[in-house]
Protein backbone atom coordinates (compact mmCIF):
# COMPACT_ATOMS: atom_id res chain seq x y z
CA UNK A 1 0.00 0.00 0.00
CA UNK A 2 1.41 3.39 -0.69
CA UNK A 3 1.92 5.86 1.88
CA UNK A 4 0.15 9.01 2.76
CA UNK A 5 0.62 11.90 0.80
CA UNK A 6 1.62 15.18 2.68
CA UNK A 7 2.01 18.72 1.64
CA UNK A 8 3.08 21.65 3.57
CA UNK A 9 2.69 25.13 2.02
CA UNK A 10 3.39 29.10 3.48
CA UNK A 11 1.13 31.72 2.52
CA UNK A 12 1.59 35.44 4.77
CA UNK A 13 4.27 33.69 7.43
CA UNK A 14 8.05 34.08 8.40
CA UNK A 15 9.32 30.64 8.20
CA UNK A 16 9.32 30.13 11.41
CA UNK A 17 6.56 27.35 10.91
CA UNK A 18 8.61 25.54 8.64
CA UNK A 19 11.41 25.28 11.21
CA UNK A 20 8.95 24.23 13.84
CA UNK A 21 8.78 21.06 11.34
CA UNK A 22 12.42 20.39 11.00
CA UNK A 23 12.51 20.89 14.69
CA UNK A 24 11.17 17.59 15.08
CA UNK A 25 14.69 16.87 14.54
CA UNK A 26 15.59 13.03 14.31
CA UNK A 27 11.39 12.73 14.75
CA UNK A 28 11.26 13.88 11.59
CA UNK A 29 12.63 10.79 10.06
CA UNK A 30 9.52 8.23 11.29
CA UNK A 31 7.44 11.07 9.96
CA UNK A 32 9.19 11.12 6.29
CA UNK A 33 9.64 6.98 6.49
CA UNK A 34 5.48 6.83 7.31
CA UNK A 35 4.66 9.52 4.53
CA UNK A 36 4.80 10.51 1.38
CA UNK A 37 5.61 14.00 1.13
CA UNK A 38 4.32 15.86 -2.44
CA UNK A 39 4.50 19.34 -2.07
CA UNK A 40 7.15 21.62 0.32
CA UNK A 41 7.99 24.32 -1.51
CA UNK A 42 10.69 25.49 1.16
CA UNK A 43 12.09 22.28 1.14
CA UNK A 44 11.71 20.46 -2.01
CA UNK A 45 11.39 21.39 -5.83
CA UNK A 46 7.87 20.36 -6.33
CA UNK A 47 5.62 22.89 -8.45
CA UNK A 48 2.65 24.07 -8.51
CA UNK A 49 1.73 22.40 -11.71
CA UNK A 50 2.97 19.06 -9.79
CA UNK A 51 -0.03 19.79 -7.38
CA UNK A 52 -2.55 20.56 -9.99
CA UNK A 53 -2.16 17.01 -11.86
CA UNK A 54 -2.83 15.16 -8.58
CA UNK A 55 -6.12 14.04 -8.40
CA UNK A 56 -9.08 15.54 -6.21
CA UNK A 57 -8.46 14.34 -2.39
CA UNK A 58 -5.38 12.80 -3.70
CA UNK A 59 -3.30 14.09 -0.67
CA UNK A 60 -4.25 13.04 2.69
CA UNK A 61 -3.33 16.32 4.77
CA UNK A 62 -2.11 19.50 3.82
CA UNK A 63 -0.39 21.44 6.37
CA UNK A 64 -1.00 25.51 5.51
CA UNK A 65 0.61 28.12 7.33
CA UNK A 66 0.91 31.84 7.24
CA UNK A 67 -2.25 34.32 7.34
CA UNK A 68 -4.05 35.05 3.65
CA UNK A 69 -3.53 38.15 1.83
CA UNK A 70 -2.74 38.34 -1.87
CA UNK A 71 -4.84 36.30 -4.29
CA UNK A 72 -1.83 34.00 -5.23
CA UNK A 73 -2.30 33.00 -1.67
CA UNK A 74 -6.16 32.44 -1.69
CA UNK A 75 -5.27 30.44 -5.49
CA UNK A 76 -3.19 27.80 -3.67
CA UNK A 77 -4.59 27.27 -0.59
CA UNK A 78 -8.12 26.82 -3.05
CA UNK A 79 -5.83 24.35 -4.83
CA UNK A 80 -4.42 22.42 -1.83
CA UNK A 81 -8.11 22.10 -0.24
CA UNK A 82 -9.69 20.66 -3.51
CA UNK A 83 -6.30 17.84 -3.44
CA UNK A 84 -6.48 17.10 0.07
CA UNK A 85 -8.66 15.72 2.01
CA UNK A 86 -7.07 17.37 5.38
CA UNK A 87 -6.65 20.92 5.85
CA UNK A 88 -4.75 21.36 9.13
CA UNK A 89 -4.13 25.33 9.99
CA UNK A 90 -0.58 25.78 11.34
CA UNK A 91 0.46 28.04 13.60
CA UNK A 92 -0.55 31.34 14.94
CA UNK A 93 -1.19 33.08 11.46
CA UNK A 94 -3.34 30.13 9.88
CA UNK A 95 -5.45 29.75 13.20
CA UNK A 96 -6.20 33.85 14.06
CA UNK A 97 -4.10 35.82 11.41
CA UNK A 98 -0.99 35.80 13.46
CA UNK A 99 1.33 38.63 13.30
CA UNK A 100 0.72 39.75 9.63
CA UNK A 101 -2.74 40.55 10.53
CA UNK A 102 -1.59 43.23 12.49
CA UNK A 103 -1.58 44.79 9.11
CA UNK A 104 -5.11 45.41 9.42
CA UNK A 105 -4.78 47.96 11.41
CA UNK A 106 -3.71 50.14 8.45
CA UNK A 107 -5.14 49.68 4.42
CA UNK A 108 -3.30 48.82 1.28
CA UNK A 109 -2.47 52.07 0.12
CA UNK A 110 -0.66 52.83 3.44
CA UNK A 111 1.49 49.51 3.56
CA UNK A 112 2.11 49.95 0.23
CA UNK A 113 3.14 53.45 -0.03
CA UNK A 114 4.95 52.79 3.58
CA UNK A 115 7.00 50.02 2.12
CA UNK A 116 7.55 51.12 -1.74
CA UNK A 117 8.04 54.93 -1.12
CA UNK A 118 8.25 56.25 2.56
CA UNK A 119 10.49 53.95 4.24
CA UNK A 120 13.89 55.50 5.12
CA UNK A 121 16.08 52.64 3.36
CA UNK A 122 13.88 52.74 0.18
CA UNK A 123 15.00 55.26 -2.32
CA UNK A 124 12.16 55.40 -4.93
CA UNK A 125 11.73 59.00 -6.33
CA UNK A 126 9.21 58.38 -8.93
CA UNK A 127 6.95 56.67 -6.44
CA UNK A 128 6.55 53.66 -8.38
CA UNK A 129 4.01 51.54 -6.37
CA UNK A 130 3.86 47.60 -7.50
CA UNK A 131 0.99 47.02 -10.29
CA UNK A 132 -0.89 44.01 -10.65
CA UNK A 133 -0.36 44.21 -14.86
CA UNK A 134 2.79 45.89 -16.30
CA UNK A 135 3.43 46.23 -20.55
CA UNK A 136 6.94 45.58 -21.36
CA UNK A 137 8.02 44.99 -24.89
CA UNK A 138 8.06 41.50 -24.25
CA UNK A 139 4.28 41.57 -23.33
CA UNK A 140 2.38 41.83 -20.18
CA UNK A 141 3.86 40.99 -16.37
CA UNK A 142 1.45 40.49 -14.24
CA UNK A 143 1.50 40.28 -10.04
CA UNK A 144 -0.62 39.15 -7.79
CA UNK A 145 -2.97 41.23 -5.95
CA UNK A 146 -2.11 42.48 -2.29
CA UNK A 147 -5.78 42.16 -0.39
CA UNK A 148 -6.72 45.57 1.82
CA UNK A 149 -7.71 43.05 4.48
CA UNK A 150 -5.00 40.17 6.07
CA UNK A 151 -7.66 36.81 6.37
CA UNK A 152 -7.12 33.45 8.70
CA UNK A 153 -7.19 30.21 6.86
CA UNK A 154 -10.28 29.84 7.86
CA UNK A 155 -11.82 32.98 6.23
CA UNK A 156 -10.76 32.23 2.75
CA UNK A 157 -11.20 27.86 3.00
CA UNK A 158 -12.67 24.97 4.66
CA UNK A 159 -10.22 24.40 7.86
CA UNK A 160 -10.61 20.67 9.46
CA UNK A 161 -8.36 21.33 12.62
CA UNK A 162 -6.01 23.84 13.90
CA UNK A 163 -2.24 23.88 15.61
CA UNK A 164 -1.54 26.87 17.12
CA UNK A 165 1.11 28.74 18.32
CA UNK A 166 3.86 31.09 17.02
CA UNK A 167 5.46 28.17 15.93
CA UNK A 168 3.49 25.37 16.87
CA UNK A 169 5.01 22.90 19.85
CA UNK A 170 7.12 20.01 18.41
CA UNK A 171 5.15 17.72 20.67
CA UNK A 172 1.86 19.24 19.20
CA UNK A 173 3.17 18.64 15.71
CA UNK A 174 4.32 14.95 16.83
CA UNK A 175 1.28 14.21 18.49
CA UNK A 176 -1.15 15.74 15.60
CA UNK A 177 0.97 13.85 12.81
CA UNK A 178 0.45 10.23 15.10
CA UNK A 179 -2.91 11.08 15.25
CA UNK A 180 -3.56 11.58 11.90
CA UNK A 181 -1.37 8.51 10.17
CA UNK A 182 -3.41 6.38 13.12
CA UNK A 183 -6.85 8.51 12.10
CA UNK A 184 -7.29 8.73 15.71
CA UNK A 185 -9.34 12.15 15.06
CA UNK A 186 -11.34 14.51 17.46
CA UNK A 187 -14.11 16.48 15.86
CA UNK A 188 -13.44 18.17 12.73
CA UNK A 189 -12.22 22.32 13.93
CA UNK A 190 -11.16 20.96 16.97
CA UNK A 191 -7.63 22.83 18.06
CA UNK A 192 -5.01 20.27 18.71
CA UNK A 193 -3.79 21.40 22.20
CA UNK A 194 -5.44 21.17 25.01
CA UNK A 195 -8.01 23.41 26.00
CA UNK A 196 -7.13 24.87 29.63
CA UNK A 197 -5.51 27.84 30.19
CA UNK A 198 -1.68 28.59 30.30
CA UNK A 199 -1.38 29.59 33.85
CA UNK A 200 -2.68 26.01 34.91
CA UNK A 201 0.97 24.38 33.83
CA UNK A 202 2.91 27.66 34.45
CA UNK A 203 6.02 26.77 36.84
CA UNK A 204 4.87 30.29 38.64
CA UNK A 205 1.83 29.07 39.33
CA UNK A 206 2.61 28.97 43.40
CA UNK A 207 3.67 32.62 43.30
CA UNK A 208 0.48 34.17 41.88
CA UNK A 209 -1.59 35.96 44.40
CA UNK A 210 -5.46 35.02 44.50
CA UNK A 211 -6.15 38.24 42.72
CA UNK A 212 -3.58 40.06 41.94
CA UNK A 213 -4.38 44.16 42.21
CA UNK A 214 -1.65 46.80 39.84
CA UNK A 215 -1.51 49.99 40.50
CA UNK A 216 0.68 50.06 37.61
CA UNK A 217 1.74 48.16 34.12
CA UNK A 218 5.45 47.64 32.85
CA UNK A 219 6.30 46.75 29.43
CA UNK A 220 9.14 44.11 30.13
CA UNK A 221 12.31 46.37 28.96
CA UNK A 222 11.01 49.03 31.76
CA UNK A 223 11.82 46.33 34.52
CA UNK A 224 13.85 43.02 35.93
CA UNK A 225 11.52 40.91 36.27
CA UNK A 226 11.99 37.97 39.46
CA UNK A 227 12.55 35.43 37.85
CA UNK A 228 10.59 33.24 40.47
CA UNK A 229 7.27 35.41 40.94
CA UNK A 230 4.46 35.44 38.62
CA UNK A 231 4.87 37.96 35.86
CA UNK A 232 0.99 39.61 35.94
CA UNK A 233 1.93 40.03 39.98
CA UNK A 234 5.14 42.31 38.95
CA UNK A 235 2.95 44.16 36.61
CA UNK A 236 3.97 42.60 32.99
CA UNK A 237 1.05 41.80 30.76
CA UNK A 238 1.21 37.92 30.87
CA UNK A 239 -1.61 36.75 28.98
CA UNK A 240 -1.40 33.30 30.31
CA UNK A 241 -4.78 33.71 32.06
CA UNK A 242 -6.52 33.51 29.00
CA UNK A 243 -4.20 31.79 26.65
CA UNK A 244 -4.46 28.02 25.43
CA UNK A 245 -1.71 26.21 27.09
CA UNK A 246 0.64 23.59 25.08
CA UNK A 247 3.52 25.77 24.69
CA UNK A 248 5.30 24.42 28.01
CA UNK A 249 5.56 27.59 29.33
CA UNK A 250 8.79 28.95 27.22
CA UNK A 251 8.67 32.63 27.69
CA UNK A 252 7.41 32.28 30.89
CA UNK A 253 10.43 29.83 31.70
CA UNK A 254 12.65 32.87 29.80
CA UNK A 255 11.41 35.11 32.21
CA UNK A 256 9.29 36.97 29.76
CA UNK A 257 5.27 37.52 29.75
CA UNK A 258 2.96 35.34 27.38
CA UNK A 259 2.11 37.22 24.58
CA UNK A 260 -0.90 34.90 23.77
CA UNK A 261 0.18 32.96 20.97
CA UNK A 262 -1.52 29.94 21.31
CA UNK A 263 -4.98 31.90 21.04
CA UNK A 264 -7.65 31.12 23.35
CA UNK A 265 -9.85 28.92 24.91
CA UNK A 266 -12.59 26.82 22.89
CA UNK A 267 -14.93 28.97 25.06
CA UNK A 268 -13.72 32.12 23.71
CA UNK A 269 -14.94 33.93 20.76
CA UNK A 270 -12.47 36.90 20.65
CA UNK A 271 -9.34 36.40 22.74
CA UNK A 272 -8.24 40.19 22.54
CA UNK A 273 -11.66 40.80 24.50
CA UNK A 274 -11.03 38.30 27.06
CA UNK A 275 -7.28 39.40 27.42
CA UNK A 276 -8.21 43.13 27.91
CA UNK A 277 -11.29 41.91 30.53
CA UNK A 278 -8.91 39.88 32.15
CA UNK A 279 -5.78 42.44 32.92
CA UNK A 280 -8.46 45.61 33.23
CA UNK A 281 -10.03 43.76 36.46
CA UNK A 282 -6.74 43.60 37.95
CA UNK A 283 -6.69 47.53 37.99
CA UNK A 284 -6.01 48.34 41.62
CA UNK A 285 -8.75 51.31 41.87
CA UNK A 286 -12.08 52.44 41.97
CA UNK A 287 -11.69 56.08 41.38
CA UNK A 288 -12.12 56.87 37.58
CA UNK A 289 -8.99 59.26 36.89
CA UNK A 290 -6.32 56.98 38.70
CA UNK A 291 -8.02 53.77 36.63
CA UNK A 292 -7.51 55.77 33.65
CA UNK A 293 -3.94 56.95 34.15
CA UNK A 294 -3.47 53.29 35.36
CA UNK A 295 -4.54 52.34 31.85
CA UNK A 296 -2.89 54.61 29.73
CA UNK A 297 0.07 52.75 30.63
CA UNK A 298 -1.11 49.67 28.35
CA UNK A 299 0.40 50.82 25.28
CA UNK A 300 -1.01 49.98 22.29
CA UNK A 301 -3.81 47.80 23.03
CA UNK A 302 -4.34 46.31 19.37
CA UNK A 303 -1.14 44.89 19.51
CA UNK A 304 -0.77 44.01 22.82
CA UNK A 305 -4.32 42.36 22.96
CA UNK A 306 -4.61 41.05 19.55
CA UNK A 307 -1.15 40.70 18.69
CA UNK A 308 -1.59 36.91 16.94
CA UNK A 309 -5.22 37.17 16.46
CA UNK A 310 -6.62 40.65 14.81
CA UNK A 311 -8.37 38.88 11.58
CA UNK A 312 -10.26 36.27 13.57
CA UNK A 313 -11.13 39.07 15.58
CA UNK A 314 -14.73 40.31 15.91
CA UNK A 315 -13.41 43.38 14.63
CA UNK A 316 -11.54 41.85 11.72
CA UNK A 317 -9.86 44.61 10.52
CA UNK A 318 -9.71 48.81 11.96
CA UNK A 319 -12.76 50.68 11.08
CA UNK A 320 -12.54 53.52 8.57
CA UNK A 321 -16.00 54.68 8.09
CA UNK A 322 -15.31 57.55 5.10
CA UNK A 323 -13.33 55.58 2.61
CA UNK A 324 -15.22 51.70 3.69
CA UNK A 325 -18.47 53.42 3.36
CA UNK A 326 -17.52 54.26 -0.57
CA UNK B 1 -37.06 45.24 11.77
CA UNK B 2 -38.52 48.35 10.28
CA UNK B 3 -35.69 50.81 10.45
CA UNK B 4 -32.75 51.44 7.81
CA UNK B 5 -29.93 50.94 8.02
CA UNK B 6 -28.58 53.18 5.32
CA UNK B 7 -27.12 57.05 5.78
CA UNK B 8 -29.50 59.42 5.65
CA UNK B 9 -32.49 61.12 6.69
CA UNK B 10 -34.21 57.67 7.03
CA UNK B 11 -31.31 56.28 9.60
CA UNK B 12 -32.15 55.33 12.55
CA UNK B 13 -29.52 54.27 14.83
CA UNK B 14 -29.86 50.69 16.26
CA UNK B 15 -28.63 51.02 20.24
CA UNK B 16 -27.93 47.87 21.61
CA UNK B 17 -28.00 48.70 25.49
CA UNK B 18 -26.71 46.25 28.52
CA UNK B 19 -28.23 47.55 31.37
CA UNK B 20 -27.96 45.83 34.85
CA UNK B 21 -30.98 43.94 36.61
CA UNK B 22 -30.72 46.59 39.73
CA UNK B 23 -30.37 49.97 38.91
CA UNK B 24 -30.34 50.60 35.59
CA UNK B 25 -33.06 48.27 34.43
CA UNK B 26 -35.45 49.26 37.07
CA UNK B 27 -34.97 52.53 36.13
CA UNK B 28 -36.10 51.72 32.55
CA UNK B 29 -38.99 50.22 34.07
CA UNK B 30 -39.72 53.04 36.21
CA UNK B 31 -39.74 55.40 32.65
CA UNK B 32 -41.91 53.24 31.03
CA UNK B 33 -44.76 52.77 34.38
CA UNK B 34 -43.52 56.52 34.37
CA UNK B 35 -45.22 56.97 30.50
CA UNK B 36 -41.97 59.16 29.76
CA UNK B 37 -41.47 59.25 26.04
CA UNK B 38 -37.95 58.70 24.98
CA UNK B 39 -36.27 57.43 21.43
CA UNK B 40 -37.21 54.01 20.63
CA UNK B 41 -33.89 53.29 19.18
CA UNK B 42 -32.35 51.21 22.42
CA UNK B 43 -32.87 47.69 22.52
CA UNK B 44 -31.97 46.52 26.25
CA UNK B 45 -30.26 43.49 27.33
CA UNK B 46 -30.85 42.86 30.94
CA UNK B 47 -27.31 41.89 32.72
CA UNK B 48 -27.53 40.91 36.38
CA UNK B 49 -24.69 43.48 36.76
CA UNK B 50 -22.88 45.88 34.73
CA UNK B 51 -19.73 43.71 35.96
CA UNK B 52 -20.98 41.22 33.83
CA UNK B 53 -20.58 42.47 30.91
CA UNK B 54 -17.70 40.96 29.01
CA UNK B 55 -16.10 43.26 26.38
CA UNK B 56 -17.06 40.81 23.72
CA UNK B 57 -20.48 41.48 24.14
CA UNK B 58 -19.88 45.03 23.17
CA UNK B 59 -17.61 43.88 20.15
CA UNK B 60 -20.50 41.21 18.77
CA UNK B 61 -23.05 44.03 19.37
CA UNK B 62 -21.47 46.17 16.85
CA UNK B 63 -20.12 43.11 14.49
CA UNK B 64 -23.81 42.65 14.24
CA UNK B 65 -25.18 45.44 13.27
CA UNK B 66 -25.31 47.75 16.43
CA UNK B 67 -24.69 51.24 15.94
CA UNK B 68 -23.63 52.38 19.46
CA UNK B 69 -23.61 50.43 22.35
CA UNK B 70 -24.85 51.97 25.78
CA UNK B 71 -23.73 50.26 29.27
CA UNK B 72 -25.84 51.07 32.33
CA UNK B 73 -24.78 50.19 35.85
CA UNK B 74 -25.29 51.34 39.26
CA UNK B 75 -23.67 54.45 40.92
CA UNK B 76 -20.43 54.06 42.41
CA UNK B 77 -20.48 52.65 46.11
CA UNK B 78 -23.68 51.79 45.38
CA UNK B 79 -23.43 47.90 43.06
CA UNK B 80 -25.47 45.14 44.21
CA UNK B 81 -22.41 42.96 44.07
CA UNK B 82 -20.29 45.47 46.19
CA UNK B 83 -17.63 46.09 43.15
CA UNK B 84 -19.29 44.90 39.90
CA UNK B 85 -19.64 48.77 38.46
CA UNK B 86 -16.23 49.05 39.20
CA UNK B 87 -14.71 46.47 37.77
CA UNK B 88 -17.35 47.57 34.38
CA UNK B 89 -15.90 50.93 34.93
CA UNK B 90 -12.10 49.08 34.41
CA UNK B 91 -12.85 46.98 31.40
CA UNK B 92 -14.96 50.08 29.97
CA UNK B 93 -11.84 52.14 30.17
CA UNK B 94 -9.25 50.18 28.20
CA UNK B 95 -11.94 48.77 25.51
CA UNK B 96 -12.18 52.51 24.87
CA UNK B 97 -8.87 52.92 24.40
CA UNK B 98 -8.94 49.63 22.12
CA UNK B 99 -11.90 50.84 19.98
CA UNK B 100 -10.20 54.30 19.36
CA UNK B 101 -7.50 52.45 17.92
CA UNK B 102 -10.16 50.10 15.94
CA UNK B 103 -11.44 53.48 14.50
CA UNK B 104 -14.70 53.06 15.84
CA UNK B 105 -15.76 56.65 17.19
CA UNK B 106 -16.54 57.45 21.02
CA UNK B 107 -19.23 58.16 20.74
CA UNK B 108 -20.98 54.61 19.92
CA UNK B 109 -19.76 53.37 23.19
CA UNK B 110 -21.04 54.91 26.28
CA UNK B 111 -21.28 53.62 29.96
CA UNK B 112 -23.44 55.83 32.62
CA UNK B 113 -24.33 55.21 35.86
CA UNK B 114 -28.46 55.23 36.65
CA UNK B 115 -30.00 54.57 39.62
CA UNK B 116 -33.24 52.75 39.88
CA UNK B 117 -35.18 56.10 40.56
CA UNK B 118 -33.53 57.90 37.55
CA UNK B 119 -36.13 57.23 34.98
CA UNK B 120 -36.16 60.40 33.66
CA UNK B 121 -31.77 59.77 32.97
CA UNK B 122 -32.67 56.97 30.89
CA UNK B 123 -35.12 59.34 29.19
CA UNK B 124 -32.46 61.87 28.77
CA UNK B 125 -29.37 59.42 28.02
CA UNK B 126 -31.00 57.52 25.19
CA UNK B 127 -32.74 60.62 23.45
CA UNK B 128 -28.95 62.06 23.45
CA UNK B 129 -26.97 59.01 22.47
CA UNK B 130 -29.73 58.60 19.99
CA UNK B 131 -29.23 62.12 18.34
CA UNK B 132 -25.31 61.45 18.93
CA UNK B 133 -25.33 58.23 17.25
CA UNK B 134 -27.71 59.69 14.52
CA UNK B 135 -24.81 62.32 13.02
CA UNK B 136 -21.97 59.48 13.01
CA UNK B 137 -24.56 57.65 10.52
CA UNK B 138 -24.60 53.81 10.61
CA UNK B 139 -21.59 51.85 11.21
CA UNK B 140 -22.65 48.74 9.42
CA UNK B 141 -19.50 46.47 10.13
CA UNK B 142 -21.82 43.27 9.09
CA UNK B 143 -22.02 44.92 5.45
CA UNK B 144 -18.37 45.54 4.94
CA UNK B 145 -17.27 41.91 6.45
CA UNK B 146 -19.61 40.45 4.16
CA UNK B 147 -18.15 42.60 0.95
CA UNK B 148 -14.20 41.40 2.11
CA UNK B 149 -15.37 38.12 3.57
CA UNK B 150 -16.51 37.10 0.11
CA UNK B 151 -14.21 35.79 -2.37
CA UNK B 152 -15.21 37.05 -5.88
CA UNK B 153 -15.24 40.31 -4.42
CA UNK B 154 -12.27 40.20 -2.84
CA UNK B 155 -10.52 41.11 -5.50
CA UNK B 156 -12.63 44.22 -6.30
CA UNK B 157 -12.18 45.78 -3.04
CA UNK B 158 -8.49 44.99 -2.96
CA UNK B 159 -8.38 46.50 -7.14
CA UNK B 160 -10.12 49.70 -5.36
CA UNK B 161 -7.06 50.08 -2.66
CA UNK B 162 -4.66 49.61 -5.76
CA UNK B 163 -6.31 53.28 -7.27
CA UNK B 164 -5.90 54.49 -3.66
CA UNK B 165 -2.88 53.70 -2.94
CA UNK B 166 -0.96 54.72 -6.28
CA UNK B 167 -2.48 58.10 -5.80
Amino acid sequence: MSKPKVAFYWCASCGGCEEAVVDLHEDILGVVSAVDIVFWPVALDFKRSDVEAMKDKEVAVAFINGAIRSSEQHEMVELLRRKAQLVVAFGSCAHLGGIPGLANVFDRGAIVNQACVNAVSVVNDQKVLPSEETTVPEGKLTLPLLWNTVKSLDQTIDVDYYLPGCPPPVNLIGEAVGAILKGELPAKGTVLAPDIALCDDCVRRDTKPEKPALKEFFRPHQVKADPEKCLLAQGLLCLGPVTRKGCGSVCVKANMPCTGCMGPTSNVVDYGAKALSAIASLVDSNDDKEIAAIISKVADPVGTFYRYSLPASLLHRRYNGSTERG
Amino acid sequence: MSDKNVAGSDFEPRIVAFFCNWCTYTAADLAGTARMVYAPNARVVRIMCSGRLDPQFVLAALRKGADGVLIGGCHPGDCHYQEGNYKALRRFTLLKTLLAAMGIEEERVRLEWIAASEGDKVQRVINEMTEQVRKLGPLRLEQIHQIEGSHHSAAQVGKHAVMEGAV
